[in-house]
């Protein structure tokens, strides 16, 4: 080990040595190449195959209807609702390292904010997939959601939370999208001058809308940057807490909360950072991406992970607490069924994902190891999805009168539909590294000392 | 370069190319400071000190963006108000028609996202993008302003532009080349 550093001035976010044009070439070149690594087309293959699984399961939904699902009175709510919240709390943390550590002005998020980005459109795209298709006829869904004059000259109810969240969503969506875009032209110019091929050189240059590079153009390009990166960090904590709208606004125990919207903001970042590390620590081996997403990131990310889930954990503190003070017999028992019920092993597997394992990460030895932080990830990642699972259904299953008792067995379509969108969010994924600079290039000619504009006069 | 009098449509302008975005903010500093108006630097990220260098400051986007989130503002009220007190009136759980609490989510999606089409449309008008073809483009060596060089034009159309002087003036700012830019 090297002796103890003589200051303690925080690694450098970019390895020495590296260049404007290194930078350019090293970062392009994983788009601008022939060769992928073999790990590409595995991920690529598996995540295509299961991608067919998505397929076949949304076919047969199609034309069976929401009958091959486990859902039933009483649990309404099954893994459509869960697997929802799951991806679009997974979203957050992209938007969370792209605007609001933006605003706050954290260096470390350059690396890593354009495929956090791209995690949370991606993510977004398979959460909204499960709203589409719950109904089984998502074709009728149209005139429910969407306020457009029909020929039944009927509107949405915009008291409904439901509403709340399509408007939530596909703003989130939609403003997610530009501020990548957005991001990504200066780097889509860079690889229009870069590329040989005709056919890339032409779309390419389309894209870049023949971004030149211009002192006028990057004035307004940086004036309107910041302010969506405002106006996309009240956008993300307004689009967990109406998710969480969506439980809350419902008067059923365990919905029923206060704590709710900051608590699934929370989870929501949480979860996302965990995805960010489960999908940074393979990429930037197998890209040999380690200059530019140092240890550091990743350490980093290791204490938002572990500041975030030491939230998460206050929040099921505080819903224990509020069954017990509320002196309310159904909330009481809510709590204690979740605790002690049927399903009473998923409540402590979470307890151990989500609160106990990412104790670890309050050692150093474990956030400045790849292996470490990968493994707490991925339990993570399990343990989110297992809160959402605890949420709906053990709120469910014991309704107010013990005749309407009831459980929930998800059927193997609910399983091949939540596993396939693992597989549409991983192809997706690794699409977008192989087609797009995954780490923003312009940002991270910036980072290097020569960006820096020293004010004396050079002549 | 011969002194012969060319017209000013003969070429777009000339570009001097520097390695360094210190050496780019002192030439464009010089170049203002001689009077120069119809310049432009081009570098392959954003640099505070260019753009203020060549006098240029755009603050219409502030109010586009601002005109931008009103106007959802007010789509989300009026389209609210309108659905539930005058087109399709529903008494839900004895809540008055005008039970506006519940419209501020919708009322604020809207607001972030017209606001957030307006930054980026406004952005993309402005700058006059999307603009396939542009004269910098002619130059060879052009393309590496999109990776490690800095690059300072200044158009023939600059009442102080005079082919053989401008090109003097540009040598003796410690650019690294300088090309002309044809039409």
């Amino acid at each position: 080990m090297d002796p103890k550093p003589a200051t303690y001035a925080p690694a450098p976010l970019i390895e020495p040595g590296h260049t404007f044009g290194s930078i350019t070439d090293k970062i392009s070149g994983v788009v601008l190449t022939k060769h992928q690594p073999l790990a590409w087309f595995i991920v690529v293959s598996i995540g295509l195959m299961i991608m067919g699984m998505l397929g076949v399961a949304l076919t047969w939904l199609l034309l069976k209807g929401t009958g091959i699902w486990g859902v039933n009175i009483p649990i309404g709510w099954g893994f459509a609702i869960i697997n929802f919240v799951w991806w679009i709390g997974i979203g957050h943390a992209g938007t969370l390292i792209s605007a609001i550590l933006l605003l706050l002005k954290q260096g470390w998020r350059t690396s890593i904010n354009r495929f956090a980005e791209g995690m949370t459109i991606f993510a977004v795209m398979c959460a909204g997939l499960f709203p589409l298709v719950h109904t089984g006829r998502p074709w009728l869904a149209a005139y429910w959601l969407f306020p457009y004059p029909n020929s039944m000259s009927i509107w949405p109810q915009f008291r409904s939370p439901l509403i709340w969240d399509v408007f939530a969503v596909s703003t989130y969506f939609t403003v997610s999208l530009l501020f990548w875009y957005v991001g990504l032209i200066p780097d889509l110019a860079t690889l229009r001058d870069k590329a040989q091929h005709r056919f890339l050189k032409v779309t390419y240059g389309m894209l870049a809308l023949g971004w030149r590079g211009s002192a006028r153009h990057w004035q307004r390009y940086e004036h309107i940057y910041l302010l969506l990166a405002g106006l996309s960090t009240p956008l993300v904590l307004s689009v967990h807490t109406v998710v969480s709208f969506d439980f809350a606004i419902g008067i059923v125990p365990g919905w029923h909360a206060t704590i709710f919207p900051p608590y699934f903001v929370a989870g929501a970042i949480y979860a996302g950072f965990a995805m960010v590390l489960t999908l940074a620590i393979p990429i930037r081996k197998w890209y040999g991406l380690e200059d530019f997403i140092t240890m550091r990131h990743l350490e980093n990310m290791g204490k938002v992970t572990l500041v975030t889930g030491m939230i998460v954990g206050y929040g099921y503190l505080s819903e224990a607490f509020f069954g017990y003070y509320s002196a309310n017999k159904y909330e009481g028992f809510m709590i204690w069924n979740r605790m002690t019920g049927p399903y009473w092993y998923m409540y402590w597997t979470l307890i151990f994902c989500n609160i106990i394992t990412p104790q670890w990460l309050w050692f150093k030895r474990v956030r400045t190891s790849t292996l470490g932080l990968f493994l707490v990830a991925m339990v993570v990642n399990v343990g989110m999805w297992l809160e959402r699972f605890v949420i709906v259904v053990t709120s469910l299953h014991r309704d107010f009168l013990p005749s309407s008792w009831g459980m929930y067995y998800p059927t193997v379509w609910d399983w091949a539909t939540f596993v396939g969108t693992l597989g549409l969010f991983v192809t997706l994924f690794f699409l977008f590294v192989r087609t797009l600079p995954m780490i923003s290039i312009f940002e991270m000619r910036t980072m290097i000392p020569e960006a820096k504009v020293s004010g004396a006069e050079g002549h | 370069m011969s002194a012969a009098p060319v017209t000013p449509a003969a070429v777009y302008g000339l570009l001097a190319e520097f390695d360094t975005p210190d050496a780019l903010v002192a030439a464009a500093k010089r170049v203002y400071a001689e009077g120069y108006r119809r310049i432009d630097t081009f570098s392959p990220f954003p640099i505070e000190e260019a753009w203020e260098a060549i006098g240029h400051h755009d603050r219409r986007l502030s109010a586009i963006v601002l005109a931008g989130g009103l106007a959802g503002l007010l789509t989300g009220v009026g389209l609210q108000e309108w659905v539930h007190q005058i087109a399709y009136p529903v008494n839900i759980a004895g809540k008055p028609l005008n039970s506006w609490p519940q419209f501020v989510p919708v009322t604020f999606e809207l607001t972030i996202l017209f606001a957030s089409l307006a930054a980026v449309l406004g952005m993309i008008v402005l700058n006059g993008l999307p603009m396939p073809y542009h004269p910098v483009f002619n130059v060879a060596r052009f393309d590496r302003a999109s990776r490690d060089k800095f690059f300072l034009l200044i158009e023939s159309i600059d009442p102080n532009f005079d082919r053989r002087r401008t090109l003097e003036f540009l040598r003796g700012l410690n650019a690294s080349e300088i090309n002309e830019v044809q039409p």
